[in-house]
């Protein structure tokens, strides 16, 4: 059945797209029928007071604050279970009778895989270009930060999720917030917080996970190869069908196969840019120094410093989603003894994701001079000649990468959207299918758009989401020390070991 | 002490004729058979968030298979008189024999061979010669 809808589909855009001569005004077109829907969206989530005469989006305080908080609530866990964290991903507490369980590594690379994407590439050039080189300041210490509450949301998700008689789990804010605020008595406000988490979690699928994605890649491919130039629907229209042909045809191979990649491109990633950061060691100082300075005094910025730390704040937050709750859902799948090594492991995320990679994109941008205020080059495109000024070729690399980043990331957040969909909907095939159907079309729509909008929806999209999941934190995170208290006993009395030869 | 052959089982053919030799070399030696049936796994291996929600009731099926393609080579050696053990593990085949191997006192490992066709490579391709290299006690290798 869902075979004929997805073909009906392909085949109602194949035979209106020709219909039109220009090949550009196809993009105007969606681009002018999507515009008045998401607009009232945007300016409701961002809703900003003058602060030192720029505009704050409340929104982003929120998670600041949010993840400030869980940072002094658990003591700085993040610093001071650094430790441990890695000694849980490296599985020295892996009992081997366990085989064959989900490991907390393989459940923080796919949790990274979600993340790790065109945040990292894209949205570090959308960060120092309209915040200048001090937005990576602040985007650190908001990854920092973050950290704190990537551990509070994922303990949660492990604590509370689902587990059904075949063996599959469902997890993550939608079912902590509905089974853990009835604990206290507040069955009404945990089902409406699940509802409006939902609700967003599936436009932030559609927006973040989807048409920022393509967008972006698309971008990206369109400057390398003219041929795609004011075509983004045809673009759109390549990766629906390869991303429906893995979530609605089932074909894992090629969500498979791109698994395997995309670690091996961020390694890549990671190490050109480190190449280029090294080529220019000399740079570094007055690199870091432009950085510092920029966060606190910056120059030709929008906003000065509330410009800077906006952007970096914003930026940060939708590359590690710290506080989203998405990870969450992907966490709740793990094997684990205790909900609370689940924690641990979701804090090396931000530091991973942030801290390091989008660091490091930021320096390269700063230290080859590309970023040049108000020249129009923006988002990928200020990454990719950042790169380029370096390697000549590096902007096909960065290509590949792009695409299957974003690729993977799309296959993420179609789960955490679905996962979204069926806790309101219910589970079943049909209503999945229906789901997978409008995912693919906004594949199409997120090509065809300009960036600007895009980059609106999906920002606006992403943070509802941390609305309702953080209001749950905040009412949750007692229930959280009481778990990691467990935890540290068990710990102390031997009841959780370390199990070595692994 | 009596011997203990420990074997690599996967259900197929070679696998089948690994056990055989160890049956009658058991009768021989009045040793016991130790099957080993190991389901290909790492730790470190990349999946999509819907596997990872899977995986749990995977395994169990997983386990239950290889139980199931098991049970009737024990219940025919246990009926030939030969005493035999099993178990499923998952992880990777050469470490996993070797690792029972080591904590069997006077054992030896017994184990068939694909001759390259690609299929069962997985536990007696590869296995065979990265056994040969490692294993920590004799290993016989069937045809």
């Amino acid at each position: 059945m869902f075979r004929r809808i997805y073909l009906a589909m392909m085949a109602f855009v194949a035979t209106v797209s020709p219909a039109f001569a220009q090949e550009s005004s196809i993009d105007q077109m969606i681009s002018d029928a999507v515009a008045p829907i998401v607009n009232p969206i945007v300016s409701t989530v961002f809703y900003s007071v003058p602060v030192f005469g720029t505009q704050f989006p409340l929104i982003v305080g929120w998670l600041v604050v949010a993840a400030l908080v869980f940072t002094l609530y658990f003591g700085f866990i993040q610093f001071r279970g650094f430790k441990h964290s890695i000694e849980l991903v490296r599985g020295d507490y892996l009992d081997p009778k366990d085989a064959g369980e989900v490991t907390p590594f393989q459940a923080l690379a796919t949790a990274l895989s979600g993340t790790v994407g065109l945040g990292n590439i894209a949205g570090v050039g959308v960060a120092v270009y309209l915040g200048g080189p001090g937005a990576t300041f602040w985007m650190i210490l908001a990854g920092l930060l973050g950290m704190a509450s990537k551990f509070t949301e994922c303990i949660l998700g492990v604590h509370y999720r689902n587990e059904y008689s075949n063996g599959t789990v469902s997890g993550g804010p939608m079912y902590y917030l509905s089974k853990g605020l009835s604990e206290d008595g507040k069955a009404a406000l945990g089902k409406f917080l699940a509802i409006f988490f939902s609700i967003c979690c599936i436009g932030g699928a559609l927006g973040g996970g989807n048409m920022f994605q393509a967008n972006q890649s698309y971008a990206q491919v369109s400057s390398l190869f003219p041929f795609f130039e004011g075509k983004g629907w045809l673009f759109g229209l390549i990766m629906a069908g390869l991303v429906g042909v893995v979530i609605i045809g089932g074909i894992k191979s090629i969500a498979r196969v791109t698994e395997k990649i995309v670690p091996g491109m961020a390694v890549l990633y990671v190490g050109a840019a480190l190449i280029i950061i090294l080529m220019n060691i000399g740079s570094v100082p007055q690199a870091v120094s432009d950085i510092i300075t920029g966060a606190f005094a910056p120059t030709a910025v929008a906003g000065g410093i509330v410009g800077a730390l906006i952007q970096g704040f914003k930026r940060a937050a939708f590359s590690n989603e710290a506080g989203i709750g998405s990870a969450s859902i992907a966490h709740s799948a793990v094997q684990t003894k205790h909900p609370v090594t689940e924690g641990y492991v979701a804090l090396l995320e931000p530091f991973i994701d942030t801290v390091v990679i989008c660091t490091m994109t930021s320096l390269v941008i700063v230290i080859t001079g590309s970023w040049v205020p108000d020249s129009g080059v923006t988002g990928i495109a200020l990454t990719s000649q950042a790169f380029e000024s370096s390697f000549t070729g590096a902007g096909y690399v960065l290509a590949i990468a792009a695409v299957l980043f974003a690729f993977s990331t799309m296959i993420s957040w179609s789960y955490y959207g679905l996962k979204a969909w069926t806790y309101m909907f219910g589970e079943g095939q049909g209503k999945e299918i229906v789901f997978k159907v409008i995912f693919c079309i906004f594949v199409v729509i997120g090509s065809s758009m300009s960036l600007g909008p895009v980059i609106d929806f999906s920002d606006a999209m992403i943070f509802a989401m941390a609305i309702a999941n953080i209001i749950g934190l905040y009412m949750l995170m007692p229930k959280v020390k009481a778990l990691l208290a467990d935890y540290h006993e068990k710990l102390a009395s031997g009841e959780i070991k370390k199990i070595k030869n692994m | 002490m009596s011997q203990t052959y420990i074997v690599g089982f996967d259900g197929t053919p070679q696998s089948g004729r690994a056990v055989e030799h160890a049956a009658a070399a058991a009768k021989k030696t009045g040793g016991k058979l130790h099957l080993v049936f190991v389901i290909e796994w790492s730790p470190y291996s990349f999946h999509t968030a819907e596997e990872l929600a899977e995986r749990h009731g995977r395994r169990e099926q997983e386990l239950d298979r290889a139980k199931e393609s098991l049970q009737p080579v024990v219940d025919q050696l246990k009926g030939q008189g030969v005493t035999t053990e099993f178990e499923v593990r998952h992880g990777n085949a050469a470490e996993l024999l070797c690792e029972i191997a080591k904590a069997t006192p006077g054992s030896e490992i017994v184990i068939g061979r694909t001759g390259g066709s690609g299929l069962a490579q997985r536990l007696l391709g590869g296995l065979a010669m990265t056994l040969a290299q490692v294993a920590p006690v004799p290993i016989t290798i069937v045809p």
